[in-house]
């Protein structure tokens, strides 16, 4: 789904202005939609036939300890788990537009569009559980990633400006210890360390709307947590790719024309540079969206990640469907992004 | 789904952030070493000061945020549907029931206690009546009188198993066994309470109708599922996101696996409830995914104790062991824990196939493997747990699995195995849950023993989010030759009945969600089910109790690891604590106080 | 093919350290060294020549005997981008126009590039940013020296396109690079490069990545806006083709030294040096018959780090055994005077050169 690192010498002659941008959008907006049908199908083939192949009852699972037979009959026609897999697929689409209805045994489940599903563990559609949990995974993937970026980003070009020192050499040995220490162990050591050691964080989460400062001290730990994971690997990259970029005719063509290093570096270095690690953003945010789960667990976190979580130790397929759905969402989107913004960046993408 | 990048090693590296964050929490906690058996300069009570007994009992003041934390939230906050033991226990805050348990600590704890009745029930026709009449002053948390009908539309709604599924359904089981009422959703009648079984001749009276008599029948009155619900207030299956108060707390907010605040119930009147005290102004559940989290914020004091009363995980437990005596407890847990052999699985359906295991097994390292005396529990050595009454505890040791063959007996295994045809062992396969660590390991020590007389055994680790689904299901059982399986069970009310009926009896073996595994089906045993539910009197139904304890062990039919105990966290604040037999040893929480309401 | 050598263009003697300059560019016993791990690479090693304006000299040497390297020194960019440790060492003099640039402080050189002196690089594909167009960068270099608008840089731009001969200007001026074609490509980099109005300008391989018939082209257009601007030019080649046309001098370069210069005609009429008479072989022309052409220098270039004994060249060099005393691989060769500002670093006699020229090489040629 990423547009790779297109290389069009020679090609046809075509204008790179703002028209090829929202074309070149256009082609990639309609590529995503069709991806986003063929994950729902995905997913939905997933979690209803596997379970059905595997012979796993789902409704019995929704029972609890004493499993009285009209409960589960009651939950298999609530849940609509005796239709054909299409029906189902179909009602949920309808769903999404249209809002959906579960009735049975006297209730009455109104399930507002756009319906995501409802889970009837713990009776909440699931569409306002995402809309709930997904400011907080955003909130950690946004936050974490200004933070890696900036740490990241500053210590590769530093690294690469200052190659074969002993800050490059530091910087790297640091950025290798957080790419291989795993979340679990940072992000317990940094709670042990500044929550439970220090007490200088409280380190619970506390929503943004509830307070700023309590959201912010909620957060902290987390994002340097999750930063430094991310910032090792990106300043890895980044130092790579500005050597490599440094070593470019184009950078010495700018010195030759009088500029100051510091303008060849941010204006001309940095910006080839900033493709690759674009690429990686775009992925890496797309992923932790959906897929923070261990730093969302080591923080006790509310986010999508905890969500999920939950959803597979309480056996609540819904909220696991809605949760990968959005997560396959917010990956297309992160993807689209980035191939936007490397149409805006790189003019040679434009005519791919 | 997506995870995030990590390494191989996760394992290693999680002991090692155990091991790291263990020395940073008992340095930074230093100061309290002084803690020993008798009490400490923090406030706290002592090591297992409220185990059994009431600790610091005068020190509560009314007032103050009483601050659960906890791992899990409960299945559901509907008096109807909830089945864990802590939203049993969590649920007096804010519902009611007839009867309830007394709030005293230990056994005393397991005896009932009128709540909003007047008194305990006037029991006639034989114990098939009961007749019970409701206090004055009794309120909903709008101002409205609690009346004998909310109390039967509230156990009518047990009847809606299609729409409020997930809790106990002994109450339809008693009194309409046929299953002829639908439950009050489907009730056709003007007032939604068509239930016969039940007569309110005035909002101030409410009598049972048993079509045969249960000597247990005001045991499960006591549970939360047979707490009142008004109509006008019923939202069905989401009746749990904000249940309609009848006790001294009402909810404020409940985010679902977020946090949970109940505030005062300014309708509930003191006068009108001689078992609820209502110490603290509010009471708050905050839930955390990770629980070394939980445990290090509940030893450094930002919570007061854990909702889900499960005991401290291994690294807390070091921690608090070390530094923190005074603020355990070190109750048994009501569960024991054991393998059990399904009879359809050859050679199991042979009584001396079975014994071979019991006296094969190694009965210290099982204990071992279930974390050791303190955080494991004492040996097991009969399938009553201690806080049902008529249990021996290790007194009654029929296959002397704390004496003489405490580590295995070889040689007794191998006289058993020739009994049984099998002179040369056989093989078989345990099931074990995959998501429990402790269980897998309880295998592994049972496969290691056997090996020893002879007996081979595999390992199935299956996905324990699909326990009922796979063990629960006989057939399944037979067709993957599970031999073995490993469980744990504890009471949902304190009688033998309340533990063993969906174990032992033979009406209890069910194609789907079983828990009689071994295949129960003993005449003796049923009968004598049988006759306890129709025993009035005390010491009989306690020898029955016996009886059928008895019984089960002479069949051979379970291999008990522990006497399950756990190690559970007082925080410093807390006041008028203890352990109750009603609840499985976790501390009773309706009383809870705080020393200052700050 | 046109005349080859207007002559005037002073090469003048390798001098000690006099610091009265007399021409516009005047290098003196230039030295630039690069530390690696596997030693110091030489890659120019005291080399000297003058330049004036209006006039043209030509570099020419294989890849690796230092002509690059050198044009980089006059730039003051044989240290750019170089980070970390290791830095480039260099010695010597260059002054440009009364401006001793290597004791010079590094912005006022950074000020001089651009401006005084540009440069054309090889490659124009690689040598121009593929995410600016061309407008933003002639823009760029033209607002760097000129406290202009950017709408008069855009002018600027537009008109010097059009004076590299760039159809439809002010339209291609907001193409990328990637969107031009290889020879509008190095008009647009030499569009750039003269946006100052320099004084002295550097291409170093213009034409090397060029089509054949665009090279032609490309020449005639340094030429002509040479003629108009008045700069002084280096041309720097591995071509003596390509400094045929244009270079009033030539200075061959081998092993980082130079091994023959002088005015363009004496060089390529009369060289002196066998390495020169290799490149001449090696060089197509069409004013010459058809046979035996493209005789390339056997063997490859010496290293920079060992360089030979005696003279550089002596391993490839066919005339190694003519002087006597083995003096070819012991004793580094000076250059001499053969002729009228005409130098030459070999140890064999000037008739013994004069004969091999006549006798050997001409007539193959």
């Amino acid at each position: 789904m990423i547009a790779g690192h297109r290389k069009t010498s020679g090609g046809p002659r075509s204008r790179g202005g703002p028209r090829a941008v929202l074309a070149y959008l256009i082609r990639r907006l309609f590529a995503a939609a069709v991806m986003l049908v063929v994950i729902i199908m995905v997913v939905f083939g997933i979690f209803f036939l596997v379970p059905k192949w595997a012979g796993v009852d789902v409704a019995t699972s929704f029972v609890g300890k004493q499993a009285d037979p009209a409960a589960v009959e009651a939950v298999r026609v609530k849940l609509g788990l005796g239709d054909p897999i299409y029906v189902q697929v179909w009602e949920f689409f309808k769903g999404i537009f249209a809002g959906r209805t579960y009735a049975a045994g006297g209730d009455v489940t109104n399930c507002a569009a756009p319906c995501f599903g409802y889970s009837f563990r713990s009776e909440q559609a699931v569409w306002p559980v995402l809309t709930d949990r997904f400011p907080v995974t955003l909130g950690l993937a946004l936050g974490a990633a200004v933070l890696w970026l900036l740490f990241g980003v500053s210590a590769g070009v530093l690294s690469a400006l200052k190659r074969g020192t002993l800050w490059d050499r530091g910087a790297m040995v640091i950025a290798l210890a957080g790419v291989s220490l795993p979340i679990y162990f940072t992000g317990l050591l940094s709670l042990a360390i500044f929550s439970y050691g220090l007490g200088w964080i409280d380190g619970e989460y506390v929503p943004l709307e509830e307070s700023f400062t309590g959201w912010l001290s909620g957060m902290i730990l987390p994002w340097i947590t999750l930063a430094f994971l991310y910032a090792a690997m990106y300043a890895r990259i980044t130092r790579a790719t500005m050597m490599e970029i440094l070593g470019e005719d184009y950078i010495r063509t700018a010195r030759a024309k009088g500029l100051k290093e510091q303008v060849v570096i941010r204006k001309h270095a940095m910006r080839s540079t900033m493709t690759p690690i674009l690429t990686m953003l775009g992925m890496d945010l797309g992923a932790l969206i959906g897929g923070a789960i261990l730093t969302e667990t080591t923080f006790s976190l509310p986010g999508l990640g905890q969500a999920v979580l939950n959803g597979i130790k309480n056996q609540d397929l819904p909220i696991i469907l809605g949760v990968t759905l959005i997560t396959s969402v917010a990956v297309l989107i992160a993807n689209l992004v980035v191939d936007v913004m490397y149409a805006v960046i790189d003019p040679r993408v434009r005519l791919a | 789904m997506t995870t995030q990048r990590t390494s191989g090693r996760r394992k290693q590296a999680a002991a090692a952030v155990a091991a790291v964050a263990a020395l940073l929490t008992t340095a930074a906690c230093g100061g309290g070493g002084g803690d020993e058996n008798g009490g400490s300069k923090t406030g706290a009570a002592g090591f297992d000061a409220a185990n059994n007994k009431v600790a610091q009992a005068d020190l509560a003041t009314k007032g103050g945020e009483l601050k659960f934390a906890g791992a899990q939230d409960a299945d559901s906050w509907d008096t109807t549907r909830g089945y864990y033991g802590f939203m049993w226990n969590f649920a007096r805050y804010y519902s009611r029931q007839l009867v309830t348990s007394a709030t005293q600590p230990g056994a005393k704890g397991a005896e009932l206690t009128p709540d909003l009745a007047t008194d305990m029930a006037k029991v006639s026709d034989d114990g098939k009546t009961y007749t019970y009449t409701l206090r004055d002053g009794i309120t909903w948390e709008d101002g409205k009188p609690i009346t004998s009908k909310d109390i039967k539309y509230g156990i009518e709604r047990v009847w809606a198993q299609d729409v409020l599924s997930g809790g106990p359904v002994y109450l339809k089981d008693v009194l309409d066994p046929k299953g002829e009422y639908k439950g009050p959703y489907k009730d056709k009648a003007a007032d939604k309470l068509g239930l016969k079984a039940i007569d309110t001749p005035d909002d101030k009276t409410i009598v049972f109708h048993l079509p045969e008599a249960n000597a247990d029948f005001e045991e499960i009155l006591a549970l939360v599922s047979a707490s009142p619900v008004r109509q006008d207030m019923d939202t069905k299956s989401k009746y749990g996101l904000h249940p309609f108060s009848s006790g001294p707390y009402k909810f404020a907010s409940y985010n679902p696996g977020k946090d949970l605040t109940l505030v005062r119930n300014t309708e509930w009147k003191q006068a009108s409830d001689p078992v609820r005290k209502a110490y603290p102004d509010k009471i708050s559940i905050k839930f955390f995914s990770n629980a070394n989290d939980l445990d290090a914020r509940l030893i450094a004091g930002d919570y007061d104790l854990d909702i889900n009363q499960t005991g401290l995980s291994p690294q807390g437990r070091t921690t608090a062991l070390q530094e923190h005596k005074a603020n355990l407890d070190n109750p048994v847990s009501g569960y024991i824990r054991y393998a059990v052999f399904p009879q359809s699985v050859k050679p199991f359906d042979n009584i001396h196939c079975r014994k071979a295991v019991i006296y094969g097994a190694d009965h210290v390292s099982l204990q071992t493997a279930r974390g050791g005396p303190v955080a494991g529990g004492d040996i097991g050595t009969n399938m009553l747990p201690p806080t049902v009454p008529g249990s021996e505890g290790q007194k009654y040791d029929p296959y002397e699995l704390n004496g003489a063959n405490k580590s295995g007996n070889a040689a007794k295994a191998k006289e058993e195995l020739k009994a049984c045809g099998q002179p040369n062992g056989f093989k078989t396969t345990i099931a074990v849950r995959n998501n429990k660590p402790v269980e897998v390991a309880t295998a592994e020590s049972l496969q290691a023993s056997l090996k020893k007389v002879g007996i081979t055994v595999d390992i199935d680790q299956y996905d324990g989010s699909q326990t009922s689904g796979i063990i629960g299901s006989p057939s399944n059982v037979k067709k993957k030759g599970y031999g073995i399986i490993i469980m744990g069970w504890g009471a949902d009310f304190g009688s033998v009945q309340g533990f063993g009926l969906p174990l032992w009896d033979g009406k209890y073996i069910l194609e789907s969600g079983n828990n009689n595994f071994a295949l129960i089906d003993d005449k003796k045993i049923n009968g004598m089910f049988d006759t306890y539910v129709k025993t009035q009197d005390d010491a009989g139904k306690l020898q029955i109790a016996k009886d059928i304890n008895h019984a089960v062990m002479d069949g051979g039919y379970y291999l008990p690891f522990v006497f399950e105990k756990f190690v559970n966290w007082r925080g410093n604040r807390l006041a008028n604590v203890y352990t109750s037999d009603a609840f499985s040893g976790m501390y009773d929480f309706v009383n809870l106080g705080l020393k200052s309401s700050k | 093919m046109t005349e080859l050598s207007k002559s005037g263009a002073a090469v003048g003697e390798p001098t000690g350290t006099s610091p009265a300059p007399s021409s516009f560019l005047e290098v003196r016993d230039l030295k630039v060294h690069f530390p690696t791990d596997d030693g110091l690479v030489k890659s120019v090693d005291g080399l000297s020549f003058k330049l004036e304006k209006g006039k043209t000299l030509g570099i020419v040497g294989e890849s690796g005997s230092g002509k690059s390297v050198t044009s980089l020194g006059i730039m003051g960019l044989h240290t750019a981008g170089q980070y970390g440790k290791r830095k480039a060492q260099i010695s010597g003099e260059i002054w440009l126009d009364g401006t001793e640039l290597l004791s010079a402080d590094p912005d006022h050189v950074r000020k001089l590039r651009g401006r005084e002196v540009s440069m054309i690089f090889q490659d124009p594909l690689s040598a121009l940013h593929p995410y600016y167009t061309i407008g933003q960068q002639i823009v760029e270099a033209y607002r760097i020296h000129n406290n202009v608008d950017k709408k008069t840089a855009r002018r600027r731009a537009i008109e010097m396109l059009d004076r590299v001969g760039i159809p439809q200007p002010d339209k291609r001026v907001d193409n990328y690079p990637h969107e031009f074609s290889g020879g509008m490509r190095q008009r647009a980099m030499i569009a750039m490069s003269l946006v100052n109005n320099p004084e002295l300008l550097i291409a170093d391989e213009p034409t090397t990545a060029l089509d054949v018939t665009v090279q032609a082209q490309i020449l005639d257009l340094i030429r002509d806006l040479q003629k108009e601007f008045g700069s002084a030019v280096i041309i720097i080649t591995h071509d003596l083709g390509v400094v045929a046309e244009l270079a009033d001098d030539i200075l061959v370069m081998y092993g980082g030294r130079c091994v023959e210069r002088g005015p363009a005609e004496k060089v390529f009429y009369e060289p002196r040096h066998p390495y020169t008479w290799g490149l001449l072989g090696s060089m197509p022309r069409l004013d010459r018959e058809q046979q035996e052409r493209l005789i390339p220098v056997k063997g490859s270039p010496p290293s920079l780090i060992n360089v030979p004994s005696g003279c550089a060249f002596n391993p490839r060099c066919p005339y190694a055994d003519v002087p006597k005393d083995n003096l070819t691989r012991t004793v580094r060769p000076e250059l001499t005077e053969v002729g009228s500002q005409h130098w030459a670093a070999c140890h064999m006699t000037q008739e013994q050169r004069e004969r091999i020229w006549t006798e050997e090489i001409a007539p193959r040629l």
